[in-house]
């Protein structure tokens, strides 16, 4: 089986986030890129999905400008046989992302799509819906377990109020997976030496039909939350100090 | 400018969420086409609807979507709405909504905005705002062509008073189209949780409660006021409390009325999870704790000897009010 998992670069979660001069997007020059933390998942999924099948590929996909492939480097210095990077400097949306992907998946024979729930960066948690639209695929998000038998494909997905949904569904399906659902590896030495020899599979925009497509959301005007200000802090033992703070929930904040 | 509502339910209820955008679209002045989607016995959702000031609600109905399917609410949404030339559309940001609108979107080759906390209808669409990067900033959207999508974070939108409108309700049969991904069981934790994201009131516990028995500490005092639990990340790295309680940058985004924050030190990464909280309290014996840096009410002390005495007077508060 083809499996193919799309990754994304984002800014480390310590990143201290600063508005850039025209309040279009973050200043992106002190910032230290990472693998999405929720592909990681992915692609250690995708790793355990084709050592169980004992056969197939993992192909990891990212967009972007150059810098993405320190991370495509990364994923397979984790394991994965091959990377393909979608060369572009122009501002993306889950729309163009979404549609840029399946074109890739398309060209590369994928059987399978892992992809994280979510880019911690923009959190639109979009793109995996996107890809299997384009691809008419069958798709699931929120993923804390993946089983898969021949051509079918067992997952639960997790919803809100401590349930979980099983799903089946016949392969090729976007699989969108969440924190949970395995402990990713580390590199290992091997690895990173493959890793740093490996021919990377670079894509233009034009490459896959792409050239004359747009982004259909525009962002602007970047701003940062106000800040908090420390507030109070309450005296006395623990009992005076429960009473005080019911009693300004109350009375002050008028929360409770 | 026609804009569509897409209404949520869970068994014939209508969530909360529906009501609040429901509201806002008053507010400004749009009277919004509601969207329910199920099969029989949503006349009670439509009702409430309408009790908010919904004059129109349309219900899709199928067999199939009785229950929850991506492609089946995709298909049977585009199939309706790509006959009325939408300008805009919403729906919640729940686990629902963020699941079929990207698909959604798809089918009408049109942009999404996600998890917005702010929607501006204007003209022919509309701009929005939305947190980005858990909240560490925000941006605003405005979409170039076709319908403006987006869906709107739940809790953060006020819900107006009873306008006591009898709604127009059209019943129309959908077209579910080919669904593959299909629910074949529900598992249930056993425990009734309150949901985090809807959540008015959220105890939190962090590494410190040294167990997963010790969280029950923090489920008495949260079960006296309603609230729900959530956990830092190092709370659930430690197996002290399931991934789907974890609060912050890889966890769930929370913006409750009230965060009580016990025993978690106020990293970065958490902080980006609810620091859009009205309120939050913080309980930690460390008085250097980033946290007090976030906090409207701060407790310096062990959390072990403060929660029950806390859970003791919301019990007093409750049995006077
Ligand atoms: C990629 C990445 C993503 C991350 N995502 C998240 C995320 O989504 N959510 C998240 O929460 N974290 C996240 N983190 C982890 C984050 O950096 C912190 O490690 C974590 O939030 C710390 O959890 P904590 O506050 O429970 O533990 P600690 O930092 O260990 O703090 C424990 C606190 O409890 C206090 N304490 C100890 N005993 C008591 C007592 N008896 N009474 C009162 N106070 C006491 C201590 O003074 C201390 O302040 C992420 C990290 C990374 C690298």
């Amino acid at each position: 089986m083809n499996i193919i998992v799309l990754v994304k670069q984002v800014p480390d979660t310590e990143t201290k986030i600063k508005i850039s001069g025209d309040k279009k997007s973050i200043e992106k020059t002190d910032v230290k890129w990472v693998i999405n933390p929720y592909d990681e998942f992915a692609i250690e999924q995708a790793l355990k999905t084709k050592e169980q099948l004992k056969a197939g590929s993992v192909t990891v996909v990212s967009m972007g400008p150059d810098r993405v492939v320190e991370s495509l480097r990364t994923a397979i210095a984790m394991g994965a046989d091959n990377a393909v990077h979608v060369k572009t400097d122009q501002p993306l949306d889950s729309y163009l992302v979404g549609k840029t992907l399946a074109e890739v998946v398309k060209k590369e024979s994928g059987q399978l799509v892992f992809t994280g729930k979510q880019g911690i960066d923009d959190d639109q948690a979009a793109t995996f819906g996107f890809v299997a639209e384009f691809l008419n695929w069958p798709s699931a998000s929120m993923v804390v377990k993946c089983e898969i038998a021949a051509d079918k494909i067992t997952v639960q997905r997790e919803v809100e109020g401590g349930t979980r949904f099983v799903l089946q569904m016949p392969a090729p399906a976007v699989i969108a997976v969440d924190k949970g659902i395995n402990t990713p590896r580390y590199a290992s030495l091997p690895g990173i030496m493959k890793a740093k020899k490996k021919e990377i599979k670079t894509y233009s925009m034009s490459d896959l039909g792409m050239a004359s497509e747009a982004i259909k959301t525009v962002s602007a005007d970047y701003a940062l939350p106000p800040e908090r200000q420390a507030g109070k802090k309450l005296s006395g033992d623990a009992a005076s100090q429960a009473k005080e703070l019911v009693r300004l929930l109350r009375e002050e904040a008028k929360v409770i | 400018m026609s804009t569509y509502l897409i209404a949520e339910h869970k068994d014939g209820q209508l969530k909360k969420a529906s009501l609040e955008m429901l509201s806002e679209c008053l507010r400004q002045g749009t009277q919004p086409t509601c969207i329910l989607l199920g099969h029989g016995a949503l006349e009670a959702a439509a009702g409430e609807l309408g009790k908010a000031g919904a004059s129109k609600v349309v219900i899709l109905e199928h067999a199939e979507l009785a229950s929850y399917s991506s492609e089946g609410f995709a298909n049977a949404l585009y199939g309706y709405l790509s006959k009325q030339s939408p300008s805009v559309i919403m729906a919640g940001a729940s686990w629902q909504g963020k699941d079929y609108l990207p698909r959604l979107s798809a089918k009408f080759n049109a942009g999404l905005a996600s998890d917005c906390t702010e929607f501006k209808l204007s003209g022919n669409s509309a701009t929005v705002r939305r947190p980005v990067f858990a909240g560490k900033c925000s941006q605003a959207v405005s979409f170039s062509s076709g319908p403006a999508i987006f869906s709107v974070r739940p809790n953060v939108l006020a819900v107006g008073g009873d306008q006591s409108t009898t709604p127009q309700i059209e019943k129309v049969a959908a077209d579910v189209g080919q669904i593959r991904a299909k629910v074949t069981e529900v598992l249930s934790s056993g425990q009734k949780k309150v949901d985090l994201t809807e959540a008015d009131i959220i105890v939190s516990g962090g590494r410190s409660l040294k167990s997963a028995d010790n969280f029950k500490l923090l489920f008495d005092c949260a079960s006296v006021v309603g609230a729900a639990v959530g956990a830092s990340r190092a709370a659930v790295d430690a197996g002290y409390a399931p991934h789907d309680m974890q609060v912050g940058q890889t966890g769930k985004t929370v913006s409750p009325k009230l965060y009580v924050a016990c025993g978690i030190s106020g990293a970065i990464q958490h902080l980006a999870g609810m620091r859009t909280s009205k309120v939050i309290v913080a309980i930690n014996k460390d008085p250097e704790a980033p946290i007090f840096q976030k906090a409207d009410y701060g407790i310096v002390g062990d959390l072990f000897e403060v929660v029950p005495h806390l859970t003791e007077e919301l019990k007093k508060l409750k049995a006077n009010s």
